[in-house]
Order: structure tokens, then sequence, then C-alpha cells
């Protein structure tokens, strides 16, 4: 198969969003909990805030990574014309 | 798709406003003067009645049928189905449990359990559903060319699979003999009919709408008793959004009671029992015998002295289930010394993350915290039985959306976990620790029963200290509908919730093992002149065998079953997500590499795991195998091992073969890219 620019440009698009979906991914998760005990100082809603992000804050962010990827993949499946959206294949 | 959904969404709205009023008939026959007993048979006949109908109208002779319902489950409904596939009686019953016990450290699993979505939508879900086939053996074998890396594959699944579904039935049997009144082992087999009537007949088509069925009642029964409680507590009925202020008065009394005198002595007791266990362990064998006859002589005196009956019986007991060797006296103490030990030590505080006093046990509590967190996320992105259920999209933009439905539906059970957890640590931190022991409420006598909740009054003062209180987890989720003071109905409600939890993960599992063996071994590698036909009738046969292997084992009630649960994460997460996002992200993986990859990953997970957790294999004959763990890691995060030496392996193999053929590149190329319209 050769690939056509097209093409090219569709990946190198989606991969740049996944790495930055997975950077922010990576930072609420581990970077987040390495400070959790230094963040209890901070509270919000009446827990502290490391304990919060782990609770609450943290699966609620993944919710709207993962919303964002799927919209803005299915943006780019559009605008590029992709034709696998069908049912059936 | 409107055509197909539309109906769809009419007649779950019926059968959940079906479901409620099913609750209310049985609250105003409770009302009346129906027992309990017949609450509980009420609910698991009917329930798995409704999921029987289901699975016989779903039933189904086609190949695609069976393994992907056919590829035209819509986003929502597909969503729900692995929302009910994804949430075990593990998610159901013992987290609230785990979150009570360890607080902060908890929360692993809450982030663990729910961030692993980010990795199956990013790296995974959108590539398997373009690619379109059945298994994930498959996609290893398309990618990596051949049968090598499928049946490596089709190991690392059943393995990791089997493990799961053994818990899973264990949690049936469980349920079955707490709320029913029957015995464990028919519980178990009970619970195997269940898992069997939605599956046999209509594979993953029937699975799918059962589990969106079983979904409604698992997360109807999980959220009413926590809802009512927090209004009760707080006059607001949204749990997720109080329980922040009930923490804050738990922080309150923590302060109070972990100071109390009385509480400092018994812990003061209960580690001088710790001590006196292993004093004696260090005398062993002198020290059995000696125990022997110390227990002979308190029986001789206490019968010459007009003592109760009771005493005595309770002494002989004891006497008849002290060990008979040296080797079983030491595990026996062995145990003994670390619940009194556990009693002893200084409760956590709930809020603080990676307590202890000194700097080095914070630091390992957090690489532990941040080792298992990243193994159940890599865990749940190479779980064949989730990642199976993106196969079953009608496109790939459903499959991208599907995963945000799936994620939504979860997490409405995870963040009410901890909600739960304080609420059940309010209640015995405010009330229940300082009461007098004869006038406990009724949920601690009945939960003590059947040894979920145990009392030692240690310093004999006749007041529970928090010391002297011990709780199996599950009963967190168990007692809440009585601490709430609800009706039974409700408990036989959390009861049916669980259930349902324990089934639809129990049977997307099987569906994995059976799909794994009939399609990847059977019709791939040893037969693939087999008729349609012929599959369906194996595929069938092997999944009763399977379901029936699992229940046996399950009925022999394993010792390590928790642990086995966490290992299951570890085990698949090393064996296939690095040879998954590799086959995807990198196309210089070569097939000696990815196979070579999945195996010394595995292996590294294995041997970490045993060495670290095990001292003993004793029907293997083997001795003194234990270690200390590296960096003070459990065994239970091992797969962070497993998972980091299986990308370098295949990353350096890969680089020292020849790159892979333009066929694989092509493939590769086919699943990245969507087909294009030239220009």
């Amino acid at each position: 198969m050769r690939l056509e620019r097209k093409q090219r440009d569709y990946w190198r698009r989606n991969l740049r969003m996944t790495a930055w979906l997975l950077a922010v991914w990576f930072v609420v998760t581990f970077v987040v909990s390495y400070f959790a005990r230094e963040l209890s100082e901070i509270n919000v809603f009446g827990f502290p805030l490391g304990f919060y992000m782990g609770a609450q804050g943290a699966p609620l962010i993944y919710l709207l990574i993962i919303c964002w990827y799927a919209r803005y993949m299915n943006q780019l499946d559009r605008e590029f014309g992709v034709s696998d959206a069908d049912p059936e294949e | 798709m409107a055509d197909y959904s539309l109906p769809l969404r009419r007649y779950y709205a019926y059968y959940t406003v079906g479901f409620f009023l099913f609750i209310l008939v049985l609250g105003v026959l409770e009302r009346h003067g129906m027992p309990p007993r017949w609450i509980g048979y009420s609910f698991l006949f009917l329930t798995i009645f409704l999921y029987a109908t289901i699975g016989v109208l779903a039933r189904t002779a086609s190949v695609s049928e069976y393994y992907v319902a056919g590829r035209r489950v819509p986003a929502v409904f597909n969503g729900m189905a692995t929302g009910a596939d994804w949430m075990s009686s593990a998610s159901f019953m013992g987290l609230a449990g785990t979150l009570y016990l360890t607080g902060y450290q908890g929360l692993a699993y809450v982030m663990g359990w729910t961030g692993g979505y980010v990795l199956v939508a990013l790296l995974l879900a959108p590539y398997l559903r373009r690619f379109g086939q059945y298994t994930i053996p498959d996609f290893l074998a398309a990618r990596y060319g051949g049968n090598l890396a499928r049946l490596v594959g089709v190991f690392a699944t059943v393995l990791a699979s089997f493990v799961y579904v053994v818990a899973q039935i264990y949690g049936v049997g469980l349920i079955t003999s707490r709320f029913v009144g029957l015995q464990f082992e028919i519980g178990v087999f009970v619970g195997l009919a269940g898992i069997l009537v939605c599956s046999f007949l209509g594979g993953m088509r029937a699975v799918t709408w059962t589990q969106v069925a079983q979904y409604a009642i698992l997360i109807v029964a999980y959220l009413v008793p926590v809802t009512i409680l927090s209004f009760e507590v707080t006059g607001i009925p949204v749990p997720q959004l109080t329980y922040g202020q009930v923490l804050q008065k738990v922080q309150v009394l923590e302060e109070r009671i972990f100071d109390d005198p009385a509480e400092v002595d018994a812990r003061r007791l209960f580690r001088e029992r710790a001590d006196g266990y292993y004093t004696r362990i260090l005398t062993l064998p002198d020290s059995l015998e000696e125990e022997r006859r110390s227990l002979s002589t308190q029986i001789n005196e206490l019968k010459s002295s007009n003592a109760q009956m009771r005493e005595v019986v309770a002494l002989e007991r004891l006497r008849r289930e002290l060990p008979k060797t040296s080797e079983a006296a030491r595990a026996y103490w062995d145990q003994l010394m670390r619940e009194a030990g556990q009693r002893g030590a200084l409760p956590d505080h709930h809020l603080t993350p990676y307590p202890g006093a000194a700097e080095g046990v914070n630091n390992t509590a957090r690489l532990n915290f941040l080792t298992l967190v990243f193994c159940l996320m890599v865990g749940t992105a190479a779980l064949p039985h989730v990642l199976m259920r993106y196969y079953t999209t009608t496109s790939v933009r459903d499959a991208r959306r599907s995963v945000f439905w799936s994620l939504l539906f979860i997490l409405a059970l995870y963040l009410t976990a901890p909600a739960y957890a304080a609420f059940a640590k309010y209640e015995i931190y405010s009330s229940l620790v300082g009461s007098s022991i004869t006038q406990l409420p009724i949920w601690v006598t009945s939960w003590g029963k059947i040894g979920l909740v145990s009392i030692e009054d240690i310093n004999g003062d006749g007041i529970l200290q928090l010391a002297e209180l011990s709780l199996n987890p599950d009963v967190v989720l168990l007692a809440t509908p009585e601490i709430a003071g609800l009706p039974y109905v409700i408990s036989g409600l959390v009861a049916a919730g669980a259930l349902a939890a324990a089934l639809s993960t129990a049977d997307g599992l099987l569906l994995t093992i059976a799909s794994a063996l009939s399609h990847d071994v059977y019709y791939k590698v040893l037969r693939p002149t087999a008729t349609t036909q012929w599959r369906l009738v194996v595929s069938k046969s092997l999944l009763l065998v399977v379901a029936v292997l699992a229940a046996s084992v399950a009925s022999q009630k394993p010792a390590t079953i928790l642990f086995m649960v966490a290992w299951a994460f570890s085990l698949a997460g090393a064996a296939l997500f690095p040879a998954l996002i590799l086959g995807v992200f990198w196309k210089r993986a070569t097939p000696t590499g990815a196979v070579s990859g999945m195996v010394v990953g595995l292996l590294m997970t294995i041997y970490y795991m045993i060495r670290v957790h095990f001292d003993a294999i004793p029907w293997l004959g083997i001795h003194g195998i234990g270690m200390e763990p590296w960096l003070g890691i459990q065994s239970t995060s091992a797969g962070v091992w497993g998972v980091a030496i299986g990308f370098f392996t295949i990353i350096i193999v890969s680089l020292f073969g020849e790159p892979p053929s333009e066929e694989t590149q092509d493939f590769v190329e086919s699943v990245r890219y969507p087909e294009m319209e030239r220009w």
C-alpha cells in the first residue's frame, strides 16, 4: 500500500492528539498522586485535594479525555471523508 | 441504526419500570409479613429467570452473532454491557470495604479501574474495531504473522480469565449462601446454571443483552441504599457530593477515638498477644506440647470447679483445633500473630495519603500505590473480555463513543464506592464504638453469626473499642441497608445487584475463554476446514466444560482468592499489553520480538508473584523460595516488572531481527488508516 499525503496527515494529527491526551492522563494519575501528601493542605468541596483527585477528580478527567478524543477523531474522520462509519463496512 | 436502537430503548425502559414495580410489590408484601427468606428466593429466582428469558430469546446459530453479536450493538448499549462485564463481584462488594479499611490507599482501585479506559480508548479500541475479527489472539496472529503468537495469546487469555472467573463464581456462592441460606457449594452450582443460561445458546449476542439488563439491576441496587443513607445523615440525597462533609466529621472522631485511653490499652493488649505468638513460634516444637498441656490443665480445672459447660466445650474445641505438626503450628500461629498485630497497630487516618510515621514507610506506601494503579490500568487495557466488547460495535466511530459510555456507566459505581466507606465509617465511629457490648445493633449480631463481623472484649471493660472490632470488607456494602434502617427488601435488592455483577462478569469471561479455545485453537490451528455448525458445537461444549471446571475450583474455596483477582490484572497486562500496543504503534516490531516479549513478560510476572507471595509450594515439594520484594513492591503489582521487561524485550529482539514483511507493514497501515476517498 502506497501511503498518500492525506493519510500521513491523518495519522500525524491522530498521534499528536493521542500524545497530548496521554500526557494529561499521566499528570493527573501519577504526578498528582505522587504529591498527594503535599496537596492535602488544599481543600475542595470539603475534601483534601489529594483525596478528592483520587476519588473523583481523576476519574472525571478520564471521562473528559475519552469524550474529547472521540469527538476529535470522529470530526477528523468526517473532515477526511472517511468511509468506515457505515454499519456494514 | 435508529430503527434498531429505538425499540431497544423502549424495551429496557419497560424492563426497568417493571423491576421497580417488583421491588415495590415485595416491599408491600414484607409489610404484610412475608418472611425475609422468601424475599431472598424471589430476587434470586426472578432475576435468574429474567436473564434466562433474554438468553433464550437471543439464541443464535450464526458465527458472527455468536462471537461478536453481529457487530450491530449501538454504542450506548455496548457501554452498559461493558460496564456490567467489567464490574465484578470484587467491585460491587469488595471495593467499598477496601476503601473503608484502607482509606486513601484504596483509591488506587478507583483510579486504576477507571484510568485503564483512557488507554483502551486512545490506544486500542478503535484499532481493534477497524481490524474487525473475533478475538484478541486473532489480532496477534494477524499482526505477528502466525500461530505461535496466537497460541501464546490464547495461553495468556485463558490463564488471566480463568483466575478471574473462579473468583466470580466464588462470589456467587457467597451471595446465595448469605442471603438465601443455600449451602455454599449448592450456591456455586445455582450460579453456574445462571451463567450458562445466558451464554450457552446465544453466545456474545445473548451475553450482551443480558449484561445490559444486569447493569440496570446492579446500578439501582448499588445506588439506592447509600442515597437513602445520605438523605438520613445529611438531608441531601446525593452521596457523591455529601460524603466530603461526613469525612470531615470522621476526621474529628478519629482524633478522639485513636487517643482514647481504653483504646490505647486495648491495642497494647493485642500487641502483647502478638508477641506471645511470636515467642511460641520461636520455641517450636516445645511450645506446641506446652500449649496442649496447659489447655488440658485448664479444662480439668474447669471441670472440677462447677464451671459452665459452654466454657469447657469452647476450650476443648480450641485443643482439638491445635495443629498436629510444628510446621502447621508455625503457619497457624503466624496467621494469629499477624491478626493480633494488625489489631494492635495504630489505625490510619482515612484521609491521609501514604500513612506511616517514618519517611521510608511513606515512600514505600507511595511506590506501592503508584505501581498498583499502573498495573490495574494496564491490566484493564489488556483483559480480553473487555477488549472483545469493542469488536461488537457497528463502526470505528461507535467504538470510540462506546468507550465513553462504558466509563460513564462504570463511574456511576466507582464514584459512589468511597461514599459507602465514608458513611459506614461515620456510623461505626460515631455510634458503635464506645457502646456497651451487650447492646450492639442488630446488624452487628446478624453478620457476626456468619463470621463477617467479630468482636472481642480484650480489656474486659464491657465497652466496644475500635481495636476490638474486626470487619470483613464485604460487610460494609452488605450491612448498609440495615445501618440505614431500611426494610429487608432493600437487602434483597443489594443481593440481586451483587449477583448480577458476578454473573455478568463470569458470562463475559467464560465466553472469552471458550472463544479463545474454540475459535483460535480448534478452528484456526487444528481444523481450519471445520464447518460453521461444528465450530459452534465445539464452542458450546467447551463453554460447558470450562464453566464446570471453574465451578469445581471455586467450590474448593481457594485461600488466595482475593490475591488471584489482582494477579489476573498483572498477568494480562504483562503478557498482552506491550505486544498489542507495539503492534499498532510500531511497525518495526517483529513476530520473534513479540512472542519472546510476551513469554518473558509473563514469566517475569509469575516468577515475582510466586517468590514474593509464597515461601513454599507443598504439593510440588518446593520450600524456602520466598524472597524480599524488590523496592518493597508487593506481589499484587508484579505486573510492573513484567510490562517493563515485556516492552524492553520486544524492542531489543525486534531491532536485532529483520524488519517485518511488506505484508505485515500493510496490515499495520490498514489498522491505522481508514479507507479514504482517493484524490
